[in-house]
């Protein structure tokens, strides 16, 4: 992983749990939903109730890592009218007050359409930290790596359980900030139980190299979350927060997080206090 | 070419093109994964190891003689091939006097092109050990023919298909149960045929261990393009040796219909490296491209990527796909295939878009001068025919030839019996009260 020649704010994000003698938790919001103000209301509430990093998703007209839940909440945001540059007031609007890394989440043709350029420009002038992309592998990653360069943007790139030895030191290689792991082979949906390849991704990311590895897809308790603290650096929730912000607004992000945070103690079965 | 070629001076500059190019090398058999600036793999990293396994497992099978006589066998005593090279003697008067052949693939087994991709893909979903294939359909053509090739070999079949289409393609539905796939209605996003692509993205992400995705058009990530193609290159190979035969030369133009473009790159690939034939792509022009009511992709899309691949995309300022529309459910689709972008780019095959009406209208004169009912598909490469025809003509009087010297060769990519309640609909030969009005009626509104 290249983190020397750029300050990544996930990183230090990440770095800042750690010393805290915990995993990071990362809240998945998309922009626009139910509305751009709710949507920074509610990145400020999962801020100050135990985020350390914050994901920003870009409603999509043909989002495919995405279940139903998600995929309803940005069908929404985009019938409501949202337009891709919202998501930089979005963005300011979270890093402006507080201190949570904010990224942005984007299936990679609105950033192709902006031009990739400009679109970093944007991201590192409203304060964000990077991008998530979740069908962008480094293969074709090109001009992302020379514009996320430029602008001192972290590239997170995905890796799965299906990710060959090969491809995984090349995504490691080409990550910044941290790597995301898929836990399990599918879409983006709450799910009962965390699956076993989860750890096996994380243990194959560390070896490549990577220092932060988190865990994302199907995590929705503080249970959950208790268990991938114990082997990667960060826990990523998305679908949980959608339903709890479509369920019970802003109040309800707060609530749960809360919750989450609960499990980012290291050790397993132990609660914070024991820990 | 964006702009619709009008006269001499344009068809010239492509012919250059063409040569100018040609002088660089062989423009068929293209590997991939990039044609040009365009292809490429824009996928989940979840998936990369399918595709890879999908692309290894065809590179061998293609260098394997008996998966090349399976091929051919099934082509010949399944699918019906070669399918014939029919001289459309009546039509042809209508097209400025040119000779018309129509490349049959309407008589295959299916009805359409189709078959001859799902057999290649399901004989490669066997060899990887796959026990069950997925497919996306928009008016039921791909998934009949997925369920088809799974009935064959012993595949379970799953099609993904948007619910409204289901409603509409009723009948196609049951002829996909009939052959043991299961339908899902998709009621996601738009619930088109992109969506339906979608669904069946994300059903390959979490079952991609005993699935293979039977990818219905030449587009999508790395192999599918150029594997697609491949499954499709006997059309242009028996068109260009049958012509031979038949007349002792190549043809001046060869035009096809274009909505992901597999057909289409299918008859193209026989005639790329033969300067002297132009190449036609006629695109969906819906209700008139000035009306945002069309799926004229290479017209007026841009660049973009779009389940997996880099081409020329119908999207909006924001990168958002915008819905396609057209009469036709199978060029009813806002991507295209990634080599045809690339050969719009360097002018090889000039793109133009054909408009509901005008296919309807050479989808009746076919009908009436041949005997033969097309598909509402292939009617738009018909009505692209007749004014190729008439340019070629304009040309052969300004050199002191006649049009009787010219050639034009139409891949009449499917026969149009599932066409028959929306055309009956558009020509109001249904009563009003009829059940089969109220079924054309939907189609006509697609």
């Amino acid at each position: 992983m290249t983190t020397a020649q750029t300050t990544s704010k996930s990183a230090a994000a990440i770095d800042k749990a750690r010393a805290e003698g915990r995993a990071a938790l990362i809240g998945y919001l998309p922009a626009g939903y139910p509305s751009v103000e709710q949507t920074i209301a509610a990145g400020i509430a999962l801020a100050e109730n135990g985020a350390d990093l914050i994901e920003i998703g870009i409603p999509y007209s043909d989002p495919v890592m995405d279940g139903q839940v998600i995929q309803a909440a940005t069908t929404e945001a985009l019938a409501n009218g949202f337009s891709v540059s919202q998501v930089f007031d979005v963005v300011q609007g979270i890093t402006s007050s507080t201190d949570a890394a904010v990224l942005v989440m984007t299936y990679w043709n609105p950033v192709v359409r902006m031009g990739v350029d400009e679109f970093s420009r944007r991201l590192a002038e409203a304060g964000g930290a990077g991008l998530i992309t979740p069908d962008l592998i480094p293969d074709e990653a090109a001009e992302w790596m020379e514009a996320s360069d430029k602008y001192g943007l972290d590239r997170v790139f995905l890796v799965a359980p299906s990710s060959t030895p090969e491809r995984m030191q090349r995504t490691v290689d080409a990550s910044r900030g941290f790597v995301y792991a898929v836990s399990i082979m599918g879409v983006t949906g709450a799910r009962t139980s965390v699956s076993t390849a989860a750890k096996d991704v994380v243990a194959a990311a560390h070896a490549a190299g990577a220092e932060r590895v988190c865990v994302g897809l199907g995590v929705s308790n503080a249970g959950q979350v208790r268990e991938i603290a114990a082997y990667a650096e960060g826990v990523i929730v998305g679908t949980a927060l959608v339903a709890a912000i479509r369920d019970g607004g802003v109040d309800a992000v707060a609530a749960l997080t809360k919750d989450l945070s609960t499990g980012l103690s290291r050790g397993t079965g132990l609660t914070e206090e024991e820990a | 070419m964006a702009e619709a070629p009008s006269g001499n001076a344009d068809n010239e500059t492509d012919n250059n093109a063409a040569e100018a190019f040609l002088q660089g090398g062989s423009l068929k058999h293209a590997p991939g994964p990039y044609f040009g600036s365009y292809g490429g793999r824009w996928m989940p990293e979840s998936l990369i190891a399918a595709l890879d396994e999908l692309e290894e497992t065809f590179n061998k099978a293609k260098e394997d003689p008996e998966f090349r006589a399976q091929i051919a066998d099934l082509n010949k005593n399944y699918s019906g091939r070669p399918s014939l090279l029919t001289e459309a003697k009546r039509f042809s008067q209508h097209a400025g006097g040119v000779r018309i052949f129509l490349k049959r693939e309407d008589l295959n087994h299916t009805g359409s092109h189709k078959i001859n991709n799902v057999l290649g893909q399901a004989l490669l979903a066997k060899r990887m050990g796959k026990t069950r294939v997925i497919a996306e359909t928009g008016a039921g053509q791909h998934g009949v023919a997925s369920a088809t090739a799974a009935a064959l070999m012993g595949l379970e079949c799953v099609v993904y298909m948007g619910a409204e289409d289901c409603r509409r393609q009723a009948l196609n539905v049951a002829r996909m149960e009939l052959l043991g796939a299961t339908v899902i209605p998709v009621t996601s996003g738009s619930q088109t045929l992109k969506d339906a692509i979608n669904d069946a993205l994300r059903d390959w992400v979490a079952n991609v261990d005993n699935t293979h995705y039977l990818l219905g058009t030449a587009a999508g990530a790395h192999p599918f393009p150029a594997m697609v193609r491949y499954f499709h290159e006997v059309i242009g190979e028996e068109a260009r040796a049958q012509i031979l035969e038949q007349e002792g030369r190549l043809p001046d133009a060869v035009c096809a219909c274009i909505g992901g473009g597999s057909n289409a790159i299918g008859i193209f690939h026989g005639f790329l490296d033969d300067p002297s034939v132009k190449i036609y792509g006629f695109e969906a022009g819906g209700d008139g491209v000035d009306t945002g009511r069309h799926a004229a992709t290479i017209t007026l899309g841009k660049p973009g990527v779009l389940h997996g691949a880099r081409s020329y995309l119908m999207q909006d300022d924001d990168g958002q796909t915008i819905e396609s529309h057209s009469i036709s459910a199978g060029l009813d689709y806002p991507g295209v295939g990634p080599e045809h972008s690339y050969l719009s780019d360097i002018g090889r095959v000039s793109y133009e878009p054909i408009t509901d009406s005008e296919a309807m209208e050479s989808f009746r004169l076919l009908c009436r001068t041949e005997g033969i009912i097309p598909a509402i598909e292939s009617s738009h490469a018909l009505a692209g025919a007749i004014k190729v025809g008439q340019r070629l003509a304009a040309e052969a009087a300004a050199s002191g030839g006649t049009a009787q010297d010219k050639i034009v060769i139409v891949n009449l990519s499917g026969r149009g019996d599932k066409d028959v309640a929306t055309a009956a609909e558009w020509f109001d030969l249904l009563d009003k009260d009829s059940a089969e009005s109220e079924i054309g009626k939907e189609g006509e509104q697609l």
